[in-house]
């Protein structure tokens, strides 16, 4: 059961992944990577990080996306305004290190795959409760979180003046 | 983890490698701000499979952290986009020479 579904979400992220940076039309990349999202998220869920799933879809299915959406639709971009890629050797080189990459990645699995061993702490199947990952945060990880509320303000401000005709 | 954990690092790399694809191949600048999100992603499922394969609750808090990262990334590089199609016409990357030797 776990193991169809993993396969049924890993095919949907690679295909959907895939069709991100393959479509001409951003609007339709856009909905694809929201199909990348989610399939991730399930990913997570049946990992047992319910919470982490959550957060993936209304962050990043969510908010995030619909901020990509926006500038789109604000950009109001035609599909394929660009003509001929002008510098073919340019793709073909990034595509060719692309599958070098995969090859490495291959090498690794087949070096890797299953060798990590049994989970060191055993296996206590779903182990998330948002009680603890949430006291480790506001413990342990007290200092990262603030300046994480710091980073966001910095981006808010920046993107204000970026984006404003005058202010 | 009924699935082996190799299976999911190798997922989260192809994830990783298609994104890394995107930013080389496509001209287009928001649809390589797509592709960073790609790659975010595909490191996110590696903290959260070893996390879950050690036990450890560390990897899903750097989770949280990479996602409010990505979400100030997307809102200042967007706004960089807006602002370069709005004295350029254009969001092409190929046209954004004036800063290359």
């Amino acid at each position: 059961m776990v193991t169809a579904a993993f396969i049924i979400f890993g095919l949907a992220a690679i295909v959907s992944a895939i069709m991100v940076i393959s479509f001409r039309n951003p609007m339709a990349s856009a909905i694809a990577l929201i199909v990348t999202l989610c399939s991730i998220a399930g990913l997570f869920a049946i990992m047992g990080a319910t919470f982490v799933a959550a957060l993936q879809v209304i962050v990043y299915a969510g908010a995030i996306m619909v901020l990509f959406l926006f500038v789109i639709m604000l950009l109001n971009l035609k599909r394929d305004e660009f003509g001929p890629e002008k510098r073919k050797i340019q793709r073909t080189l990034g595509i060719i290190l692309g599958l070098l990459l995969v090859l490495e990645v291959g090498i690794f699995i087949q070096a890797g795959l299953g060798d990590f061993g049994p989970s060191p702490a055993g296996d206590k199947g779903s182990f998330t409760s948002i009680t603890e990952l949430s006291s480790l945060l506001f413990t342990k990880y007290l200092f990262a979180f603030e300046v994480t509320s710091l980073l966001l303000l910095v981006a808010i401000v920046g993107a204000v003046i970026l984006a404003k005709k005058k202010l | 983890m009924p699935v082996p954990l190799g299976y999911y690092l190798g997922l989260a790399a192809i994830i990783f490698t298609v994104g890394v694809i995107g930013v080389l191949v496509r001209r287009n600048a928001i649809i390589i701000l797509m592709s960073i999100e790609l790659m975010l992603n595909g490191a996110n499922l590696t903290l959260v499979a070893f996390s879950v394969h050690l036990q450890e609750l560390s990897g899903q808090v750097f989770v949280f952290l990479v996602m409010t990262v990505a979400a100030a990334e997307a809102a200042v590089g967007l706004a960089i986009i807006v602002m370069i199609f709005r004295n350029r016409e254009s969001v092409n990357v190929d046209n954004l020479n004036i800063m290359k030797w």
